[in-house]
């Protein structure tokens, strides 16, 4: 659910990052953090455990530019991919305009990424909608470690719409921005045709 | 009622009329700030002392702790707990659903007292209620500025 102020000449949008836990999403947003320029980013907030597992969410504001007059602000959040915590998982999802799906490319990972997936659509459709009409960016991240399944073998259990995809390293930042980029995109291109552009 | 899934526009003259009735709340309750902020953490109207405070990172967080407190609600059986109230040291936090996905957000220190804040907050819901009823009940046919953005804009915009 996007929120155009007017008087504020802003757009704003709710991008989410979902998937299996430890598969980088806090790591994404730690890296858009720590890249992106002080002027347009707000606080990065983490709701984590001692141990620095998501518990709640991640958040961080970011300003990406102004489009025909609007400054176009995206709300990014994380939501914590430990199975058992998707009491939580839905909160975050709700009036979500566009998700990052982080799919940890590790062998031993692909059962966790397809239940995430799974999981992902089942708390879409609890809110009325499907993945077909949510505009959405796999990720498939940790590219650079040794046992990761094949780019085509993960295209075939994971990306079965054919949605836009981006390889990753998240801690070295590789990855990212095109991640981030292609789901803004798609959010504003959704947003556009909503409002009958 | 706003309904979940729709896109919300504010025009500068629905900011007018929220804003009056933040700043007469405050007013009356000798509150410090206040703010609205919907369902989903971004901040939709404010009045009152609000510099120097992260108040997108205030209405983010505040909407989490309100998803939260609703679902621990259900989960006991009730369909929702009326309010939060957070006491600190000098400064106090109300957070209470105005309407569906509109939360009120009042922060005041020893300059006023809880029982204050909660009675004066009863009556501004309810014109925050109607005045939001009525910007989220407009139909389209304003969108237009939005609808010239073209693909390209939106290339450029991400291109850099």
């Amino acid at each position: 659910m996007s929120f155009i102020n007017y008087a504020a000449r802003e757009i704003n949008c709710k991008l989410v990052y979902y998937g299996p836990g430890l598969g980088g999403k806090t790591t994404n947003l730690q890296q858009i953090y720590a890249r992106i320029d002080p002027r347009s980013k707000g606080k990065l907030i983490s709701l984590a455990t001692k141990t620095e597992r998501t518990l709640f969410f991640d958040f961080l504001p970011l300003d990406l530019g102004t489009v025909r007059g609007f400054k176009t602000r995206f709300h990014l959040y994380t939501v914590p991919g430990q199975v058992f915590y998707d009491a939580s998982r839905k909160l975050i999802l709700k009036g979500a305009d566009g998700v990052v799906f982080v799919a940890d490319s590790q062998v031993e990972r692909m059962e966790a990424n397809l239940e995430s997936l799974e999981n992902l659509e089942s708390n879409l459709a609890e809110q009325g909608q499907g993945l077909d009409g949510m505009p959405h960016v796999m990720q498939y991240n940790k590219r650079d470690l040794l046992n990761i399944v094949s780019l085509p073998d993960l295209q075939a259990a994971l990306n079965t719409r054919n949605a836009a995809w981006c390889e990753a390293c998240a801690p070295k930042g590789i990855g990212v921005f095109e991640t981030l980029k292609a789901a803004a995109k798609l959010v504003l291109i959704d947003l556009k045709k909503k409002v009958g552009g | 009622m706003h309904t979940p899934g729709r896109d919300l526009f504010l025009f500068a003259e629905d900011e007018h009329r929220l804003a009056a009735v933040l700043e007469r709340l405050c007013e009356e309750a000798k509150a410090r700030a206040a703010f609205l902020v919907d369902q989903n953490g971004r901040l939709i109207a404010a009045s009152g002392d609000t510099v120097g405070l992260d108040t997108t990172a205030l209405a983010s967080l505040v909407a989490g702790s309100m998803a939260a407190t609703g679902s621990l609600a259900r989960l006991i059986g009730e369909r929702a707990f009326s309010g939060l109230f957070h006491e600190g040291e000098r400064s106090h936090l109300y957070i209470t659903v105005v309407t569906e996905g509109l939360i009120l957000v009042v922060s005041f220190d020893r300059g006023s007292s809880p029982g204050l804040v909660r009675f004066r907050v009863r009556r501004a819901s309810e014109d925050i209620g109607q005045a939001f009823a009525e910007i989220t009940g407009r139909t389209a046919g304003w969108q237009a500025e939005l609808a010239q953005i073209t693909d390209e804009d939106i290339e450029n915009l991400l291109s850099s």
